[in-house]
């Protein structure tokens, strides 16, 4: 019964959201309020049933309706409830459903906030995101329905992925997904403005919050999925360059740019099509994410079970969205470009900078990623085009972005001279250089690249505190020390610092060994004794684990205790736990591999990982950064504004 | 319409073409090098005689298939009745290259399973099945009378690869 | 029927992905140069049978053999070449992590810095456009700090 109301609430959803990709819109062309107005209703409507279809998902997971094949296939007896809730997203028919949940609760926050926005340009925002939601229904009910019997009932289920079977993972795609689908709302702006003709600052500025909320839930998504790659896959990496991971990282790059030329066409009004053409890549890269990774074209270690009439599915519903609003783009965009002229030397040109380096790392992800693919259409044979490519090039590409972050807050819109803007600076180069050959020095840091690398990470931080510095010393009486929108730029400038330190010491100084150890013996890595002290099994509530206990001593005093384990899972897949030890400035990692011989010897892997922690909290940062900002209240002010003088406009 | 603004849907249009092109490849389908090269040359233990060798160069004059099997390996099992099929009805020659397998559990498996093989042999440290680019059983290579490599196929054996590419590609080869 | 199986099927082959990690091998290296060696070497190279590992972390058995292979090569005084030669002979580009610069990979090495030079190239014409001609909204330049903003 749960499951056949599960699907009515979908099939009603698909109705409603149809209702809404087409009413409003025809509404906004009649000039029919009354049909605009449906807009909002219809969004709620949709949300809620939706919302119902999930919570009856969860609720035939939690009561172990086995009759359900999704259910019976992705959780069983064993499984704690904590993990029967995530498993509702832990394979690809569920997460499909709450990826179009998701997409319905922006949809009604975006109704919801709003308000003060002209109807009909509201109205062709919510329609489009109708449409999006269209497309994502139909895939769900009739290529991916979570909620088809299996008659007669198992009477236990298959297991959840073990690897999914983790904290990380309960929070990580849905983190993952909100960001994904909250670029549809700069998409759907985007697109309204080009059909309303009215492609100003306007539709930026109500469009600027939601990109920036978006790209920090994107960040922290990344961010946790890098972390839980990271402890959970038991190989040590933290980012891998995989398909997968490229195409999360294509619209975060995308969404990146679009954050800053966003800010540059709302100020002033240049940059126009450019970032209404971004607004409609980032959402169309999600897009495309989506289908690499769910259709099976490429393989990877994350990917969805897959299946090429889905993948079909989706490349025909992106073909639709991206290649819709990429026409209107070519029909409608404006061709003389807007806003005042600029000099070489202004933030306009810095940000333009900023722009192209981003997307031209984009471009080469996107290169790398579907090069394989390319190389076999043209029947040229297989290869491979792994992490380093990526890396390498990706290193390049930032190089200059790192040389310029510090400038770019620092000089003024329009034309600025380069003498003043670098003056400041000077001093803090030399600075960022000199404490980066120290900190390579100390640190035993001795490759060129990771050096640079330093440098560039110690000239970010230092050029923002010159920023935040110039703030204070020309502090104006009765205004703000910062504008959320500096503060937020700010952390998220650091942020970049804080992460590209982390990166180079981990990749430079980490220690990785693989070793055979009995009970009683040693093994020592840099100051760190790691003691093999016992082996033990123990069962947990559905795998069986063997687990050793490691004491690591530092000049013969205890630091830590550590218990990797092995498990094996009731389905047969065997999983590494692995032990680790947690601080800011390095962690240690331990894996366990096989027994090999007798005395309880096994092979293990031990790991010295200085300043690992410092990647995934800068990611933090910029997340915190990117939401700061998004709470700017300039934004806000002139959105009330910009709707009175519209209503005003409207009766006159 | 301006060029420079359809120029993105024009992108994006040859990068779907390209996606589409994609669908229902197998991506883990990995072509062998060796294909249109001589069959790398090998002369190790006979499994079913130990002082006897399986010398590949002895092999040549007539097209065989070199079958790379072992007891375990689950999918050996499923193309085995295939393969002996054909190879009764002398519709191929079919040589065995029994891969990192102990030799009494590869004995037994052939007791059990049959075996169709004209000769095994017997690839314990799988040096053999390295030269060859194997990795994973079961892996069958089509060598032509020559001594050349016409084709591989990684996993069973079904008789829909076996009427459609193999015995076409052995009758071609063999005249 | 039919939907269920291949459901089933599907999330099998789904499973296998899962499964596998942690390549935990204690080699005995003879010094730490050609451990070095051996951690770029596997790192860069391509396991056959997995989703997408490299040789360094998976666990499948040809990941293995070959590992202990590349140790054995390294061992007998083989170049990081040559491996790669051998390795390229027996498996086909596939097993290249860092695809060579040849005529098949031209636009893949070369694509990234010919759209950047492009893109310096627009938005140069474009700077220079805009530096000659104001449009009629000129605004004009901020001067108060706040307003910068």
């Amino acid at each position: 019964m749960i499951p056949e109301l599960g699907q009515w609430c979908m099939v009603l959803a698909l109705l409603l959201a149809g209702i809404q990709a087409i009413v409003p819109m025809a509404g906004s062309y009649l000039g029919d309020e009354a049909l605009m107005r449906s807009a909002r209703p219809l969004a709620y409507g949709q949300c809620l049933f939706l919302l119902l279809a999930f919570l009856l998902l969860a609720q035939s997971f939690v009561a172990q309706d086995f009759s359900v094949a999704y259910v019976a296939q992705n959780s069983n007896l064993d499984l704690p409830v904590a993990y029967r809730i995530s498993a509702v997203w832990g394979a690809h028919e569920g997460s499909l459903l709450l990826w179009t949940l998701i997409l319905s609760l922006w949809t009604v926050a975006v109704a919801v906030f709003s308000r003060g926005l002209p109807l009909s340009f509201i109205s062709r925002v919510l329609a489009v995101l109708g449409l999006v939601s269209v497309g994502f229904l139909i895939l769900t009910i009739f290529a991916s329905n979570p909620f088809l019997r299996h008659l007669p009932p198992l009477a236990d289920g298959n297991d959840l992925n073990p690897l999914l079977q983790d904290p990380g993972l309960i929070i990580h795609p849905p983190m993952l997904y909100v960001g994904y689908v909250g670029f549809s709302v700069a998409f759907a702006f985007a697109v309204a403005a080009l059909l309303d003709g009215r492609v100003d600052q306007q539709w930026v500025r109500w469009s600027r919050p939601w990109t920036n909320v978006a790209w920090s839930f994107l960040t922290l998504g990344i961010g946790l999925g890098s972390w839980w790659a990271y402890y959970e896959l038991g190989w040590g990496g933290w980012w891998f360059w995989d398909p997968v991971e490229n195409a999360s990282f294509m619209p975060w790059l995308i969404g990146a740019a679009l954050i800053h030329s966003q800010a540059v066409t709302e100020k002033r009004g240049t940059l126009r099509t450019w970032t209404l053409l971004l607004s409609i890549a980032a959402f169309s890269l999600s897009l495309m994410g989506a289908f690499l990774v769910r259709s099976g074209v490429l393989t990877s270690v994350h990917a969805f079970a897959s299946d090429p009439t889905r993948g079909l599915y989706i490349l025909i519903f992106l073909g639709v969205v991206t290649g819709g609003a990429l026409l209107i783009y070519a029909l409608r965009a404006p061709r003389i470009a807007g806003g005042p002229p600029l000099g070489w030397c202004s933030r306009e040109a810095l940000l333009l900078l900023n722009n192209l380096l981003l997307a031209t790392a984009c471009a080469m992800v996107l290169l790398g990623t579907l090069y394989p693919l390319l190389v076999d259409a043209l029947g040229m044979g297989k290869i491979s085009v792994g992490p380093p490519y990526f890396g390498n090039l990706f290193y390049w590409l930032m190089a200059p972005l790192v040389l310029l972050i510090p400038l770019g807050p620092l000089t003024r819109w329009q034309g600025d001279r380069w003498a003043d803007v670098l003056q400041p600076l000077r001093l803090f180069a030399v600075i960022a250089a000199v404490a980066g050959l120290l900190l390579a020095w100390l640190s035993g840091d001795s490759s060129v690249k990771s050096v640079l690398g330093l440098i560039g990470a110690l000239w970010v931080a230092l050029g923002t505190l010159v920023f935040l510095l110039r703030r204070v010393a020309r502090r104006q009486p009765g205004r703000p020390l910062l504008s959320a929108e500096m503060l937020g730029m700010s952390l998220g400038h650091v942020g970049v610092a804080i992460f590209i330190i982390g990166v180079m010491l981990t990749e430079a100084l980490s220690i990785e060994r693989d070793v055979r150890l009995e009970p009683g013996q040693t093994e020592t890595i840099g100051a760190y004794q790691f003691r093999y002290v016992s082996m033990r099994h123990l069962d947990g509530p559905n795998y069986r684990a063997d687990e050793a206990l490691i004491q690591v001593l530092v000049d013969d005093e205890l630091v830590a205790e550590m218990r990797p384990q092995k498990r094996g899972y009731r389905g047969g897949q065997v999983m590494t736990e692995a032990a680790i030890n947690p601080g800011l400035f390095r962690d240690l990692y331990v894996a366990l591999g096989e027994p090999v011989g007798a005395n309880e010897a096994w092979a293990m892997r031990l790991y010295h990982k200085p300043m690992i922690r410092w990647i995934w909290l800068g990611a933090i940062f910029m997340m915190l950064g990117g939401l700061i900002s998004a709470a700017e209240s300039r934004l806000y002010r002139r959105v009330r504004q910009s709707a009175a003088e519209g209503a005003a406009g409207a009766h006159a | 319409m301006n060029w420079r603004l359809a120029l993105p849907l024009l992108l994006f249009v040859a990068l779907g073409v390209l996606l589409f092109s994609g669908l229902g490849k197998d991506p883990k389908l990995i072509p062998s090098p060796l294909v249109g090269k001589p069959a790398p040359a090998f002369a190790i233990e006979n499994l079913r005689d130990p002082d006897a060798r399986v010398d590949s160069a002895q092999l040549r004059g007539q097209p065989y298939l070199l079958n790379v099997f072992a007891s375990w390996c689950a999918a050996c099992r499923i193309e085995h009745p295939v393969l002996e099929a054909y190879a009764r009805q002398g519709k191929v020659r079919l040589i065995g290259l029994n891969y990192k397998d102990r030799r009494e559990d590869a004995i037994a498996w052939l007791q059990r399973f049959g075996d169709p093989y004209e000769a095994v042999a017997w690839d314990i440290d799988g040096r053999v099945g390295l030269d060859y680019g194997v990795y994973g059983a079961p892996e069958t290579f089509v060598v032509d009378a020559q001594g050349i490599i016409r084709y591989k196929h990684v996993g069973p054996v079904s008789p829909d690869v076996m009427e459609q590419t193999i015995l076409p590609l052995l009758a071609g080869g063999g005249s | 029927m039919s939907a269920v199986l291949r459901l089933c099927l599907s999330l099998l082959l789904g499973l296998v992905l899962a499964g596998r990690a942690w390549a935990i091998d204690p080699l005995p290296f003879a010094d730490a140069d050609q451990e070095t060696r051996f951690r770029a070497l596997v790192a860069e190279l391509r396991c056959l049978q997995c989703q997408n590992q490299n040789l360094a972390d998976s666990d499948a058995q040809i990941a293995k053999d070959l590992r202990r292979e590349i140790f054995d090569q390294i061992a007998a005084g083989r170049s990081d070449d040559e491996i790669v030669a051998f390795l390229v002979d027996r498996y086909g580009e596939f097993v290249r992590y860092r695809p060579p610069l040849n005529a098949n990979t031209l636009l893949l090495w070369l694509g990234p810095a010919l759209i950047l030079l492009g893109g310096l190239v627009a938005v140069g014409i474009h700077l220079r456009r805009r530096r000659q001609t104001a449009t009629s909204s000129a605004k004009p330049a901020p001067t108060d700090d706040e307003h910068d903003w």
